[in-house]
């Protein structure tokens, strides 16, 4: 085997990885995760409204 | 946890965001007075420092790496630890890479005119200077990657995977491209030779684009337009294939840069299909981006940093299919060596880059200074539409002036001599470079009003260093 059959099944390995994840995030299990994880920048609110009203610290 | 509240480490964020915008402004003057240079060719009397050549790659090294690298670790290190809520991994190490990154700007500044220039685009700068921005790429690393493995939150958000891709990339690309055999303190070749260090060049040039000026950029986007439209991304599980759909493809498209050259013919046509490719990726995230605003477009209406935002997405999306169109061989053919690439250039340095910069740094500088808003929100109004109209003056001009080198060049008589001199397509692009040039003046006159509004802003309020809060889910 030659470098270049290495290089082919990389190849096929990358498309069938992508593939994959293509499968996992639209698989059924996925939605409430991700809408959860879609929240996290709103999960800190109270920052958001701390850091407007704070002293300086360094 | 100690007495004192823990606190998130916002003045290393305040110090890149200010210099960002400082950056900004010299990078994009250097680029006004050069486009003047071609308007005015006798502008700087012969002074060698002044001339077109070392300052071309000062412009392009200020904005990319002075402004867009500010910009980038600034957003950076804000939404990592606002997304996995904890104070940036090492205070000491993040302040490294700040006062190591203005070096390596100081320094570029300085051996760029003076003519010291290893001569690969992007890449210009010699081997002492690449060694401190290996230093302080890692430490960047470190305090990154320290951060997301001392995150409070299990899941890592999407902001992060696409800025993790842009330090990973970066360092990689970095390594392999300024491979060089130093000869003195000021003066290197390449390690590799030919047409390979042509393609090691363009690999890096290209990706340099896609991982540094699009990957890191993405990342402002993922996690500044939801926040300032206050709606959740549109889809995340296409932001996840979003991602992956990037990684895989971006790295293949280089051989674009080579066209017609003494690269196989092959690796062209590879290099061509992945960037025809790339389309798909680079259209979803832009309509994931655009889309989060689905419900909530009257927001557009009186939200200047929303224009901002939005307005940069579009040109994302404009800029990323003229790409996949101009790397079509026969395309390619018409448009390569002419303005038509630096218009395309422009169109998402200034349109997408530049302005999802803009919009995130008015986000985060009242932020960093205890707040609510901007000094003046008409002012940012002021800016959106000067920077708008100078980036369509700007591209559509060497639109223009592109297509018509590009025909002039190839333009042969019935005998098979050529129909024009060089000189003559010269001649005639004259008018649009100076539209050009007024168009880059328009932007950079809006950079000015930014510094106004951002002093403004920061004079006579605290600087702030936020309280690191649990996570409201956990609250209940």
């Amino acid at each position: 085997m030659d470098i270049n059959d290495l290089r082919s099944i990389m190849t096929v390995v990358s498309l069938a990885t992508f593939v994959g994840i293509i499968w996992w995030a639209f698989s059924k299990g996925r939605k409430s995760r991700f809408d959860e994880a879609a929240n996290l920048p709103f999960a800190d609110k109270d920052v958001d409204e701390a850091e407007t009203r704070l002293v300086r610290r360094d | 946890m100690s007495e004192t509240q823990t606190t998130y480490n916002y003045k290393v964020v305040r110090q890149f965001a200010i210099m960002a915008v400082i950056w900004g402004i010299v990078g994009m003057a250097v680029g006004v007075f050069i486009a003047a240079q071609l308007v005015w060719p006798d502008l700087t009397y012969g002074i060698p420092w002044l001339s077109y050549g070392r300052l071309r790659p000062l412009h392009t090294n200020a904005v990319i790496f002075a402004f867009g690298g500010s910009a980038l670790f600034a957003t950076s290190y804000y939404v990592v630890q606002r997304t996995s809520h904890v104070r940036l991994f090492s205070d000491g190490l993040a302040a490294f890479t700040f006062w190591g990154w203005q070096v390596v700007i100081l320094l570029a500044a300085v051996s760029l005119p003076l003519g010291f220039t290893s001569g690969k685009e992007y890449a210009e700068l010699e081997w002492p200077i690449d060694i401190l921005i290996t230093l302080v790429w890692v430490a960047y690393a470190v305090v990154f990657f320290g951060t997301i493995a001392k995150r409070t939150i299990s899941h890592i958000y999407v902001a992060n995977w696409f800025y993790g891709a842009f330090i990973i990339a970066v360092a990689l690309l970095h390594i392999v491209n300024s491979a060089e055999i130093p000869v003195s303190l000021t003066k290197s070749y390449s390690a590799y030779a030919g047409v390979q260090d042509a393609m090691v060049q363009w690999w890096y040039g290209h990706n340099a684009v896609g991982f540094f000026l699009t990957a890191g950029f993405l990342g402002m986007m993922y996690y500044f337009v939801p926040k300032q439209a206050e709606r959740p991304v549109y889809s995340y599980r296409l932001s996840v294939v979003h991602f992956w759909a990037l990684i895989f493809t971006y790295m293949w498209a280089g051989p674009h840069h080579l066209h017609y050259t003494a690269l196989p013919d092959w690796t062209q046509s590879v290099g061509m299909i992945f960037s025809l490719i790339l389309l798909a990726p680079s259209w979803g995230g832009m309509i994931n981006g655009i889309m989060t605003l689905s419900g909530a477009w009257h927001k557009l209406r009186d939200d200047p940093i929303l224009k901002f935002l939005v307005t940069s997405l579009s040109f994302y999306g404009m800029s990323t299919f003229e790409g996949p169109m101009m790397s079509v061989k026969t395309v390619n053919a018409l448009s390569h060596y002419t303005d038509w690439t630096v218009g395309h250039v422009h169109s998402g340095a200034l349109g997408w880059v530049a302005m999802v910069s803009i919009g995130s740094i008015y986000y985060l500088i009242p932020r960093m200074f205890g707040r609510k808003e901007m000094f003046s929100i008409k002012l940012i109004t002021v800016h959106f539409w000067l920077a708008t109209i100078g980036v369509v003056l700007y591209i559509a001009s060497l639109w223009i002036s592109g297509v018509m080198q590009g025909l002039m060049w190839r333009a042969v008589n019935a005998d098979g001599t050529l129909t024009y001199s060089f000189v003559e397509a010269v001649k005639s692009s004259y008018p649009f470079w100076a539209i050009r040039f007024i168009g880059g003046l328009l932007f950079l006159g809006g950079m000015f009003v930014m510094l106004f509004n951002v002093l403004k802003t920061a004079s006579g309020n605290k600087a702030v260093e936020a309280p690191v809060l649990a996570p409201a889910a956990h609250h209940a």
